[in-house]
């Protein structure tokens, strides 16, 4: 469960094009690191796998995303987005809720009531977010009284809640200090036993050092896709090795 | 050439500060003899016994009730639309033609004589039905309120940062349910505050229901009925012959006044809490 | 290529589509109001024409209506008001905008508020019962002794009259002005200020290139918009201004407003004819109104609101 196929993908910001025909094929229960220079596509990508793209004003895209073999534009994006789960690069916890509400949001609001089924789901989501020993003796605290990095896991708990297959992460450490950016790393590692992960960062060695397959986006291409150690040690295409070398020496 | 700029820079400084004084001169006046006239006049029968006849004391538990019915009955047509409406210009369509013009109408319609939005819903409540009602009058200040409480929560929904909405929906979690559960309730506080304020203003309204509401020497038993308020009250006590009846008004005035201070006094302190806790 | 827009839920159809609706009510209600008063009027319109804009002569009893002693009566006390709230609102608003400290700013800033949400009917009482009399035995008088050659200034001091009504209107529109360039001035960019201050400016200078130069069209459609504010406002106005029809050059002289003859004659009006006459002298108001609102609120949109095409990323 997970697999996600991208055929032809295509798409627009009104009359601008910012990817020109993504063809990929993602592999279940990895992470794959989506890494390029800022305004290659690799954001707008990530949120064409969820429908978030779809929702901008004159946004158009063209092309098929087929999860486990079926096309995601055949199911409503409400649905598709209990699926394909997103975090996002700012934590973004519900202001208005607390710990707790913020991580059955996504089941309450989708209509669970029962509070042992909730209150389980909680649970398990936060220890799978690695942040349930910090936090279970304040679940009514407020969601923003968390630190940073804090904040991020009970995203990624909110996140996991509503079980969904596929993880995509938008650079969610770009906002952290570095330790907490290590625990989110060893997180992923962690979770990627049980979801696919999709993850974008600008950081060359986050992605070395957590992904096992890389995609390389410049100028709204796919240049170059593979295995993480591939495209480190050898990349096939010119352009993938002047990035990576350029950034590393 | 250096000190004279100097000096001009100084006296203009003056000017201003000068200004803003002057500008809470009346404010403390009129508070002032409120309070002074209105503490000599009050007393318990103000809040407990009808009206006297022709001058003679009373007091104007009616009025009291009566404000309290009819801005209620404001409040309930009007904060909803207001609220709903400003989620239809935040949330749903935020820059089409039709938004800007919904937008700039109800802008424009803060500033329109109340008095005028009194004679249309006469024309168009009280004629039909035949007689002056609570209902009319709860009407016309609705009309008068929601294009404050559009404005204030509209905004106060801008300020809700647009990732809580993109979480809502990266959860799958449907629109309404994300307006309704997540962005409302971050943009409450704020929202509350504008309704209040909005209350407080329409608290104070006379013109509207000089000819909805109309007044009332009783107890309203329905809102088919004629209704006294404060306002309308103060308005009659204070143009009748009467010394009697002119202290009465000045007691009114009072109990006016504070209502209209508490409500603002709320509104604000509703809102720095929620800056405070951010 | 497929269709990429989702099929919305019933929930969100009934959120948008009730939603969508109050938003339809707001510019309804704006076409209600106008409507509603110009069927009204129609037969005080085609009774009179153009002549009831410049007709001197109200007389229920013989049916004869004519607008302009309430016009008279309503430009000058908003004359008046705007002569006196205009400076020293926008004092207020630099005061506030510019120089106050922190804690002064809020504080000045409450209180500005405070005397915008006395309700009017209270400033009419404080007029007859306070205001009045002092114009009357002190200002006036003294007024008249000084400054009496003027036809402004010429007359009995009574107190209930013009001068009365515009001292009220400009109490209670000086914190439209106040809070409405402020928002303005407000909205100036810092960068407007520093340029100015970089230039070696003094504080005043900066205020006068950086800020007022760049705010200007807003700061002018928030005098109009206190005009609009004095221009319709009634219980204070019908409660000091004396009401009769007069036109004289006089300040201290009794007159009458196009809001106070509707508050006062709407429910005495007997026959057809003179109340569509009291709903044409309100047409009258709500076009000057509805026209003045417009223009201030582009004017003032022009710098601190804009048609907001806010950004959705």
């Amino acid at each position: 469960m997970g697999n996600l196929s991208v055929r032809n993908l295509e798409a627009w910001y009104g009359a601008q094009k910012a990817l020109l025909g993504i063809t990929a094929e993602i592999p279940e229960k990895q992470v794959t690191a989506i890494i390029g220079p800022s305004g290659c596509g690799k954001s707008t990508f990530i949120r064409c796998l969820n429908r978030m793209h779809d929702t901008l004003p004159g946004a158009k895209v063209s092309g098929d995303i087929l999860l486990d073999g079926k096309s995601i534009y055949d199911q409503h994006p409400v649905f598709l987005r209990k699926t394909v789960g997103m975090v996002f690069q700012k934590p973004n916890p519900f202001p208005s809720m607390s710990i707790y509400e913020n991580v059955v949001a996504g089941l309450r609001l989708n209509g669970e009531r029962r509070k042992a089924k909730l209150r389980a789901a909680a649970e398990k989501s936060l220890r799978m977010a690695a942040l349930w020993d910090e936090v279970h003796d304040r679940l009514n605290y407020s969601g923003v009284s968390l630190s940073g990095g804090q904040q991020q896991r009970l995203c990624i708990a909110r996140a996991l809640a509503v079980e969904p297959s596929v993880l995509l992460m938008d650079e969610p450490a770009s906002a952290l200090d570095p330790i907490a950016t290590q625990r989110i790393e060893e997180l992923v590692t962690a979770l990627k036993k049980t979801y696919t992960i999709v993850i974008v960062t600008h950081n060359m060695q986050q992605a070395a050092r957590i992904a096992d397959f890389t995609a390389f986006f410049l100028n709204g291409e796919l240049v170059e896709f593979g295995p993480t150690s591939e495209i480190f040690t050898k990349p096939k295409d010119k352009r993938t090795e002047d990035y990576i070398t350029g950034r590393f020496g | 050439m250096y000190t004279k700029r100097n000096l001009l820079n100084a006296l203009m400084m003056g000017v201003f500060s000068l200004a803003a004084v002057i500008a809470v001169v009346p404010l403390f006046a009129v508070l002032g003899y409120v309070l002074k006239n209105g503490l000599t006049s009050l007393n318990l029968a103000f809040f407990t016994e009808l009206p006297g006849m022709m001058g003679v004391g009373g007091g104007m538990a009616n009025a009291i009730i009566g404000t309290l019915i009819v801005v209620a009955l404001a409040s309930v047509m009007g904060i909803p639309i207001g609220i709903l409406a400003a989620i239809y210009l935040s949330e749903y369509d935020r820059r089409s033609w039709f938004s800007t013009l919904v937008r700039f109408t109800s802008d424009v319609l803060t500033g329109i004589p109340s008095i005028i939005v009194g004679i249309v819903v006469y024309a168009a409540i009280v004629v039909r039905t035949k007689h002056f009602s609570a209902f009319s009058g709860g009407v016309a200040l609705a009309v008068i309120m929601i294009p404050s409480v559009i404005r204030a929560t509209e905004e106060m929904l801008r300020l809700v940062p647009h990732t809580i909405r993109e979480a809502g929906d990266a959860l799958g979690i449907p629109k309404w349910r994300t307006i309704l559960s997540i962005v409302l309730p971050t943009a409450a506080k704020g929202i509350l505050t504008g309704a209040l304020l909005a209350v407080a203003r329409i608290s104070g309204e006379t013109a509207p229901l000089l000819f909805t509401a109309l007044g009332n020497l009783y107890y309203a038993h329905s809102l088919n009925e004629p209704i006294a308020t404060l306002p309308l009250n103060i308005y009659f006590y204070a143009i009748s012959p009467y010394d009697q009846w002119h202290k009465q008004a000045w007691a009114g005035a009072l109990v006016l006044v504070f209502i209209v201070i508490v409500l603002n006094v709320v509104a604000r302190l509703a809102f720095r809490t929620r800056m405070g806790k951010n | 290529m497929k269709k990429k827009r989702p099929r919305a839920s019933w929930g969100d159809r009934i959120l948008r589509s009730a939603s969508g609706l109050t938003a339809v009510l707001v510019v309804g209600i704006m076409i209600w109001l106008g409507w509603e008063m110009f069927v009204s009027s129609r037969q005080s319109l085609h009774q009179f024409g153009w002549a009831f804009l410049g007709g001197r002569v109200w007389d229920p009893v013989h049916r004869i209506f004519g607008a302009l002693p309430f016009i008279y009566g309503t430009l000058v006390t908003s004359i008046v008001a705007l002569v006196i709230a205009g400076p020293i609102g926008l004092g207020v608003a630099i005061f506030l905008s510019e120089m106050a400290p922190a804690t002064v700013r809020s504080v000045v800033g409450f209180l500005v508020e405070l005397l915008a949400a006395i309700p009017s009917v209270v400033l009419g009482l404080w007029g007859i019962f306070v205001l009045a009399p002092f114009l009357g035995k002190v200002v006036e008088p003294w007024l008249g002794r000084r400054l009496g050659f003027i036809p402004l200034f010429h007359g009995a001091p009574v107190g209930v009259d013009l001068l009365n009504g515009g001292l009220i209107l400009a109490i209670m529109i000086l914190p439209t002005i106040a809070s409405i360039s402020r928002e303005v001035m407000t909205a100036v960019p810092t960068v407007q200020r520093e340029a100015a201050l970089a230039l070696g400016a003094t504080k005043w200078e900066m205020i006068r290139i950086g800020v007022l130069a760049y705010a200007k069209s807003g700061i002018i459609g928030s005098v109009i918009l206190g005009l609009g504010r004095a221009l319709g406002e009634t219980m204070a106005v019908t409660m000091v201004i004396g009401n009769m029809p007069n036109i004289s050059p006089s300040l201290f002289s009794t007159a009458y407003s196009m809001a106070a003859v509707i508050a006062n004659e709407f429910t005495e009006a007997t026959y057809g004819l003179y109340l569509s006459a009291l709903m044409e002298v309100g047409l009258i108001l709500f076009a000057i109104t509805l026209l003045l609102n417009i223009f201030a609120r582009l004017l003032v949109w022009s710098v601190a609101r804009g048609p907001k095409g806010g950004h959705l990323v």
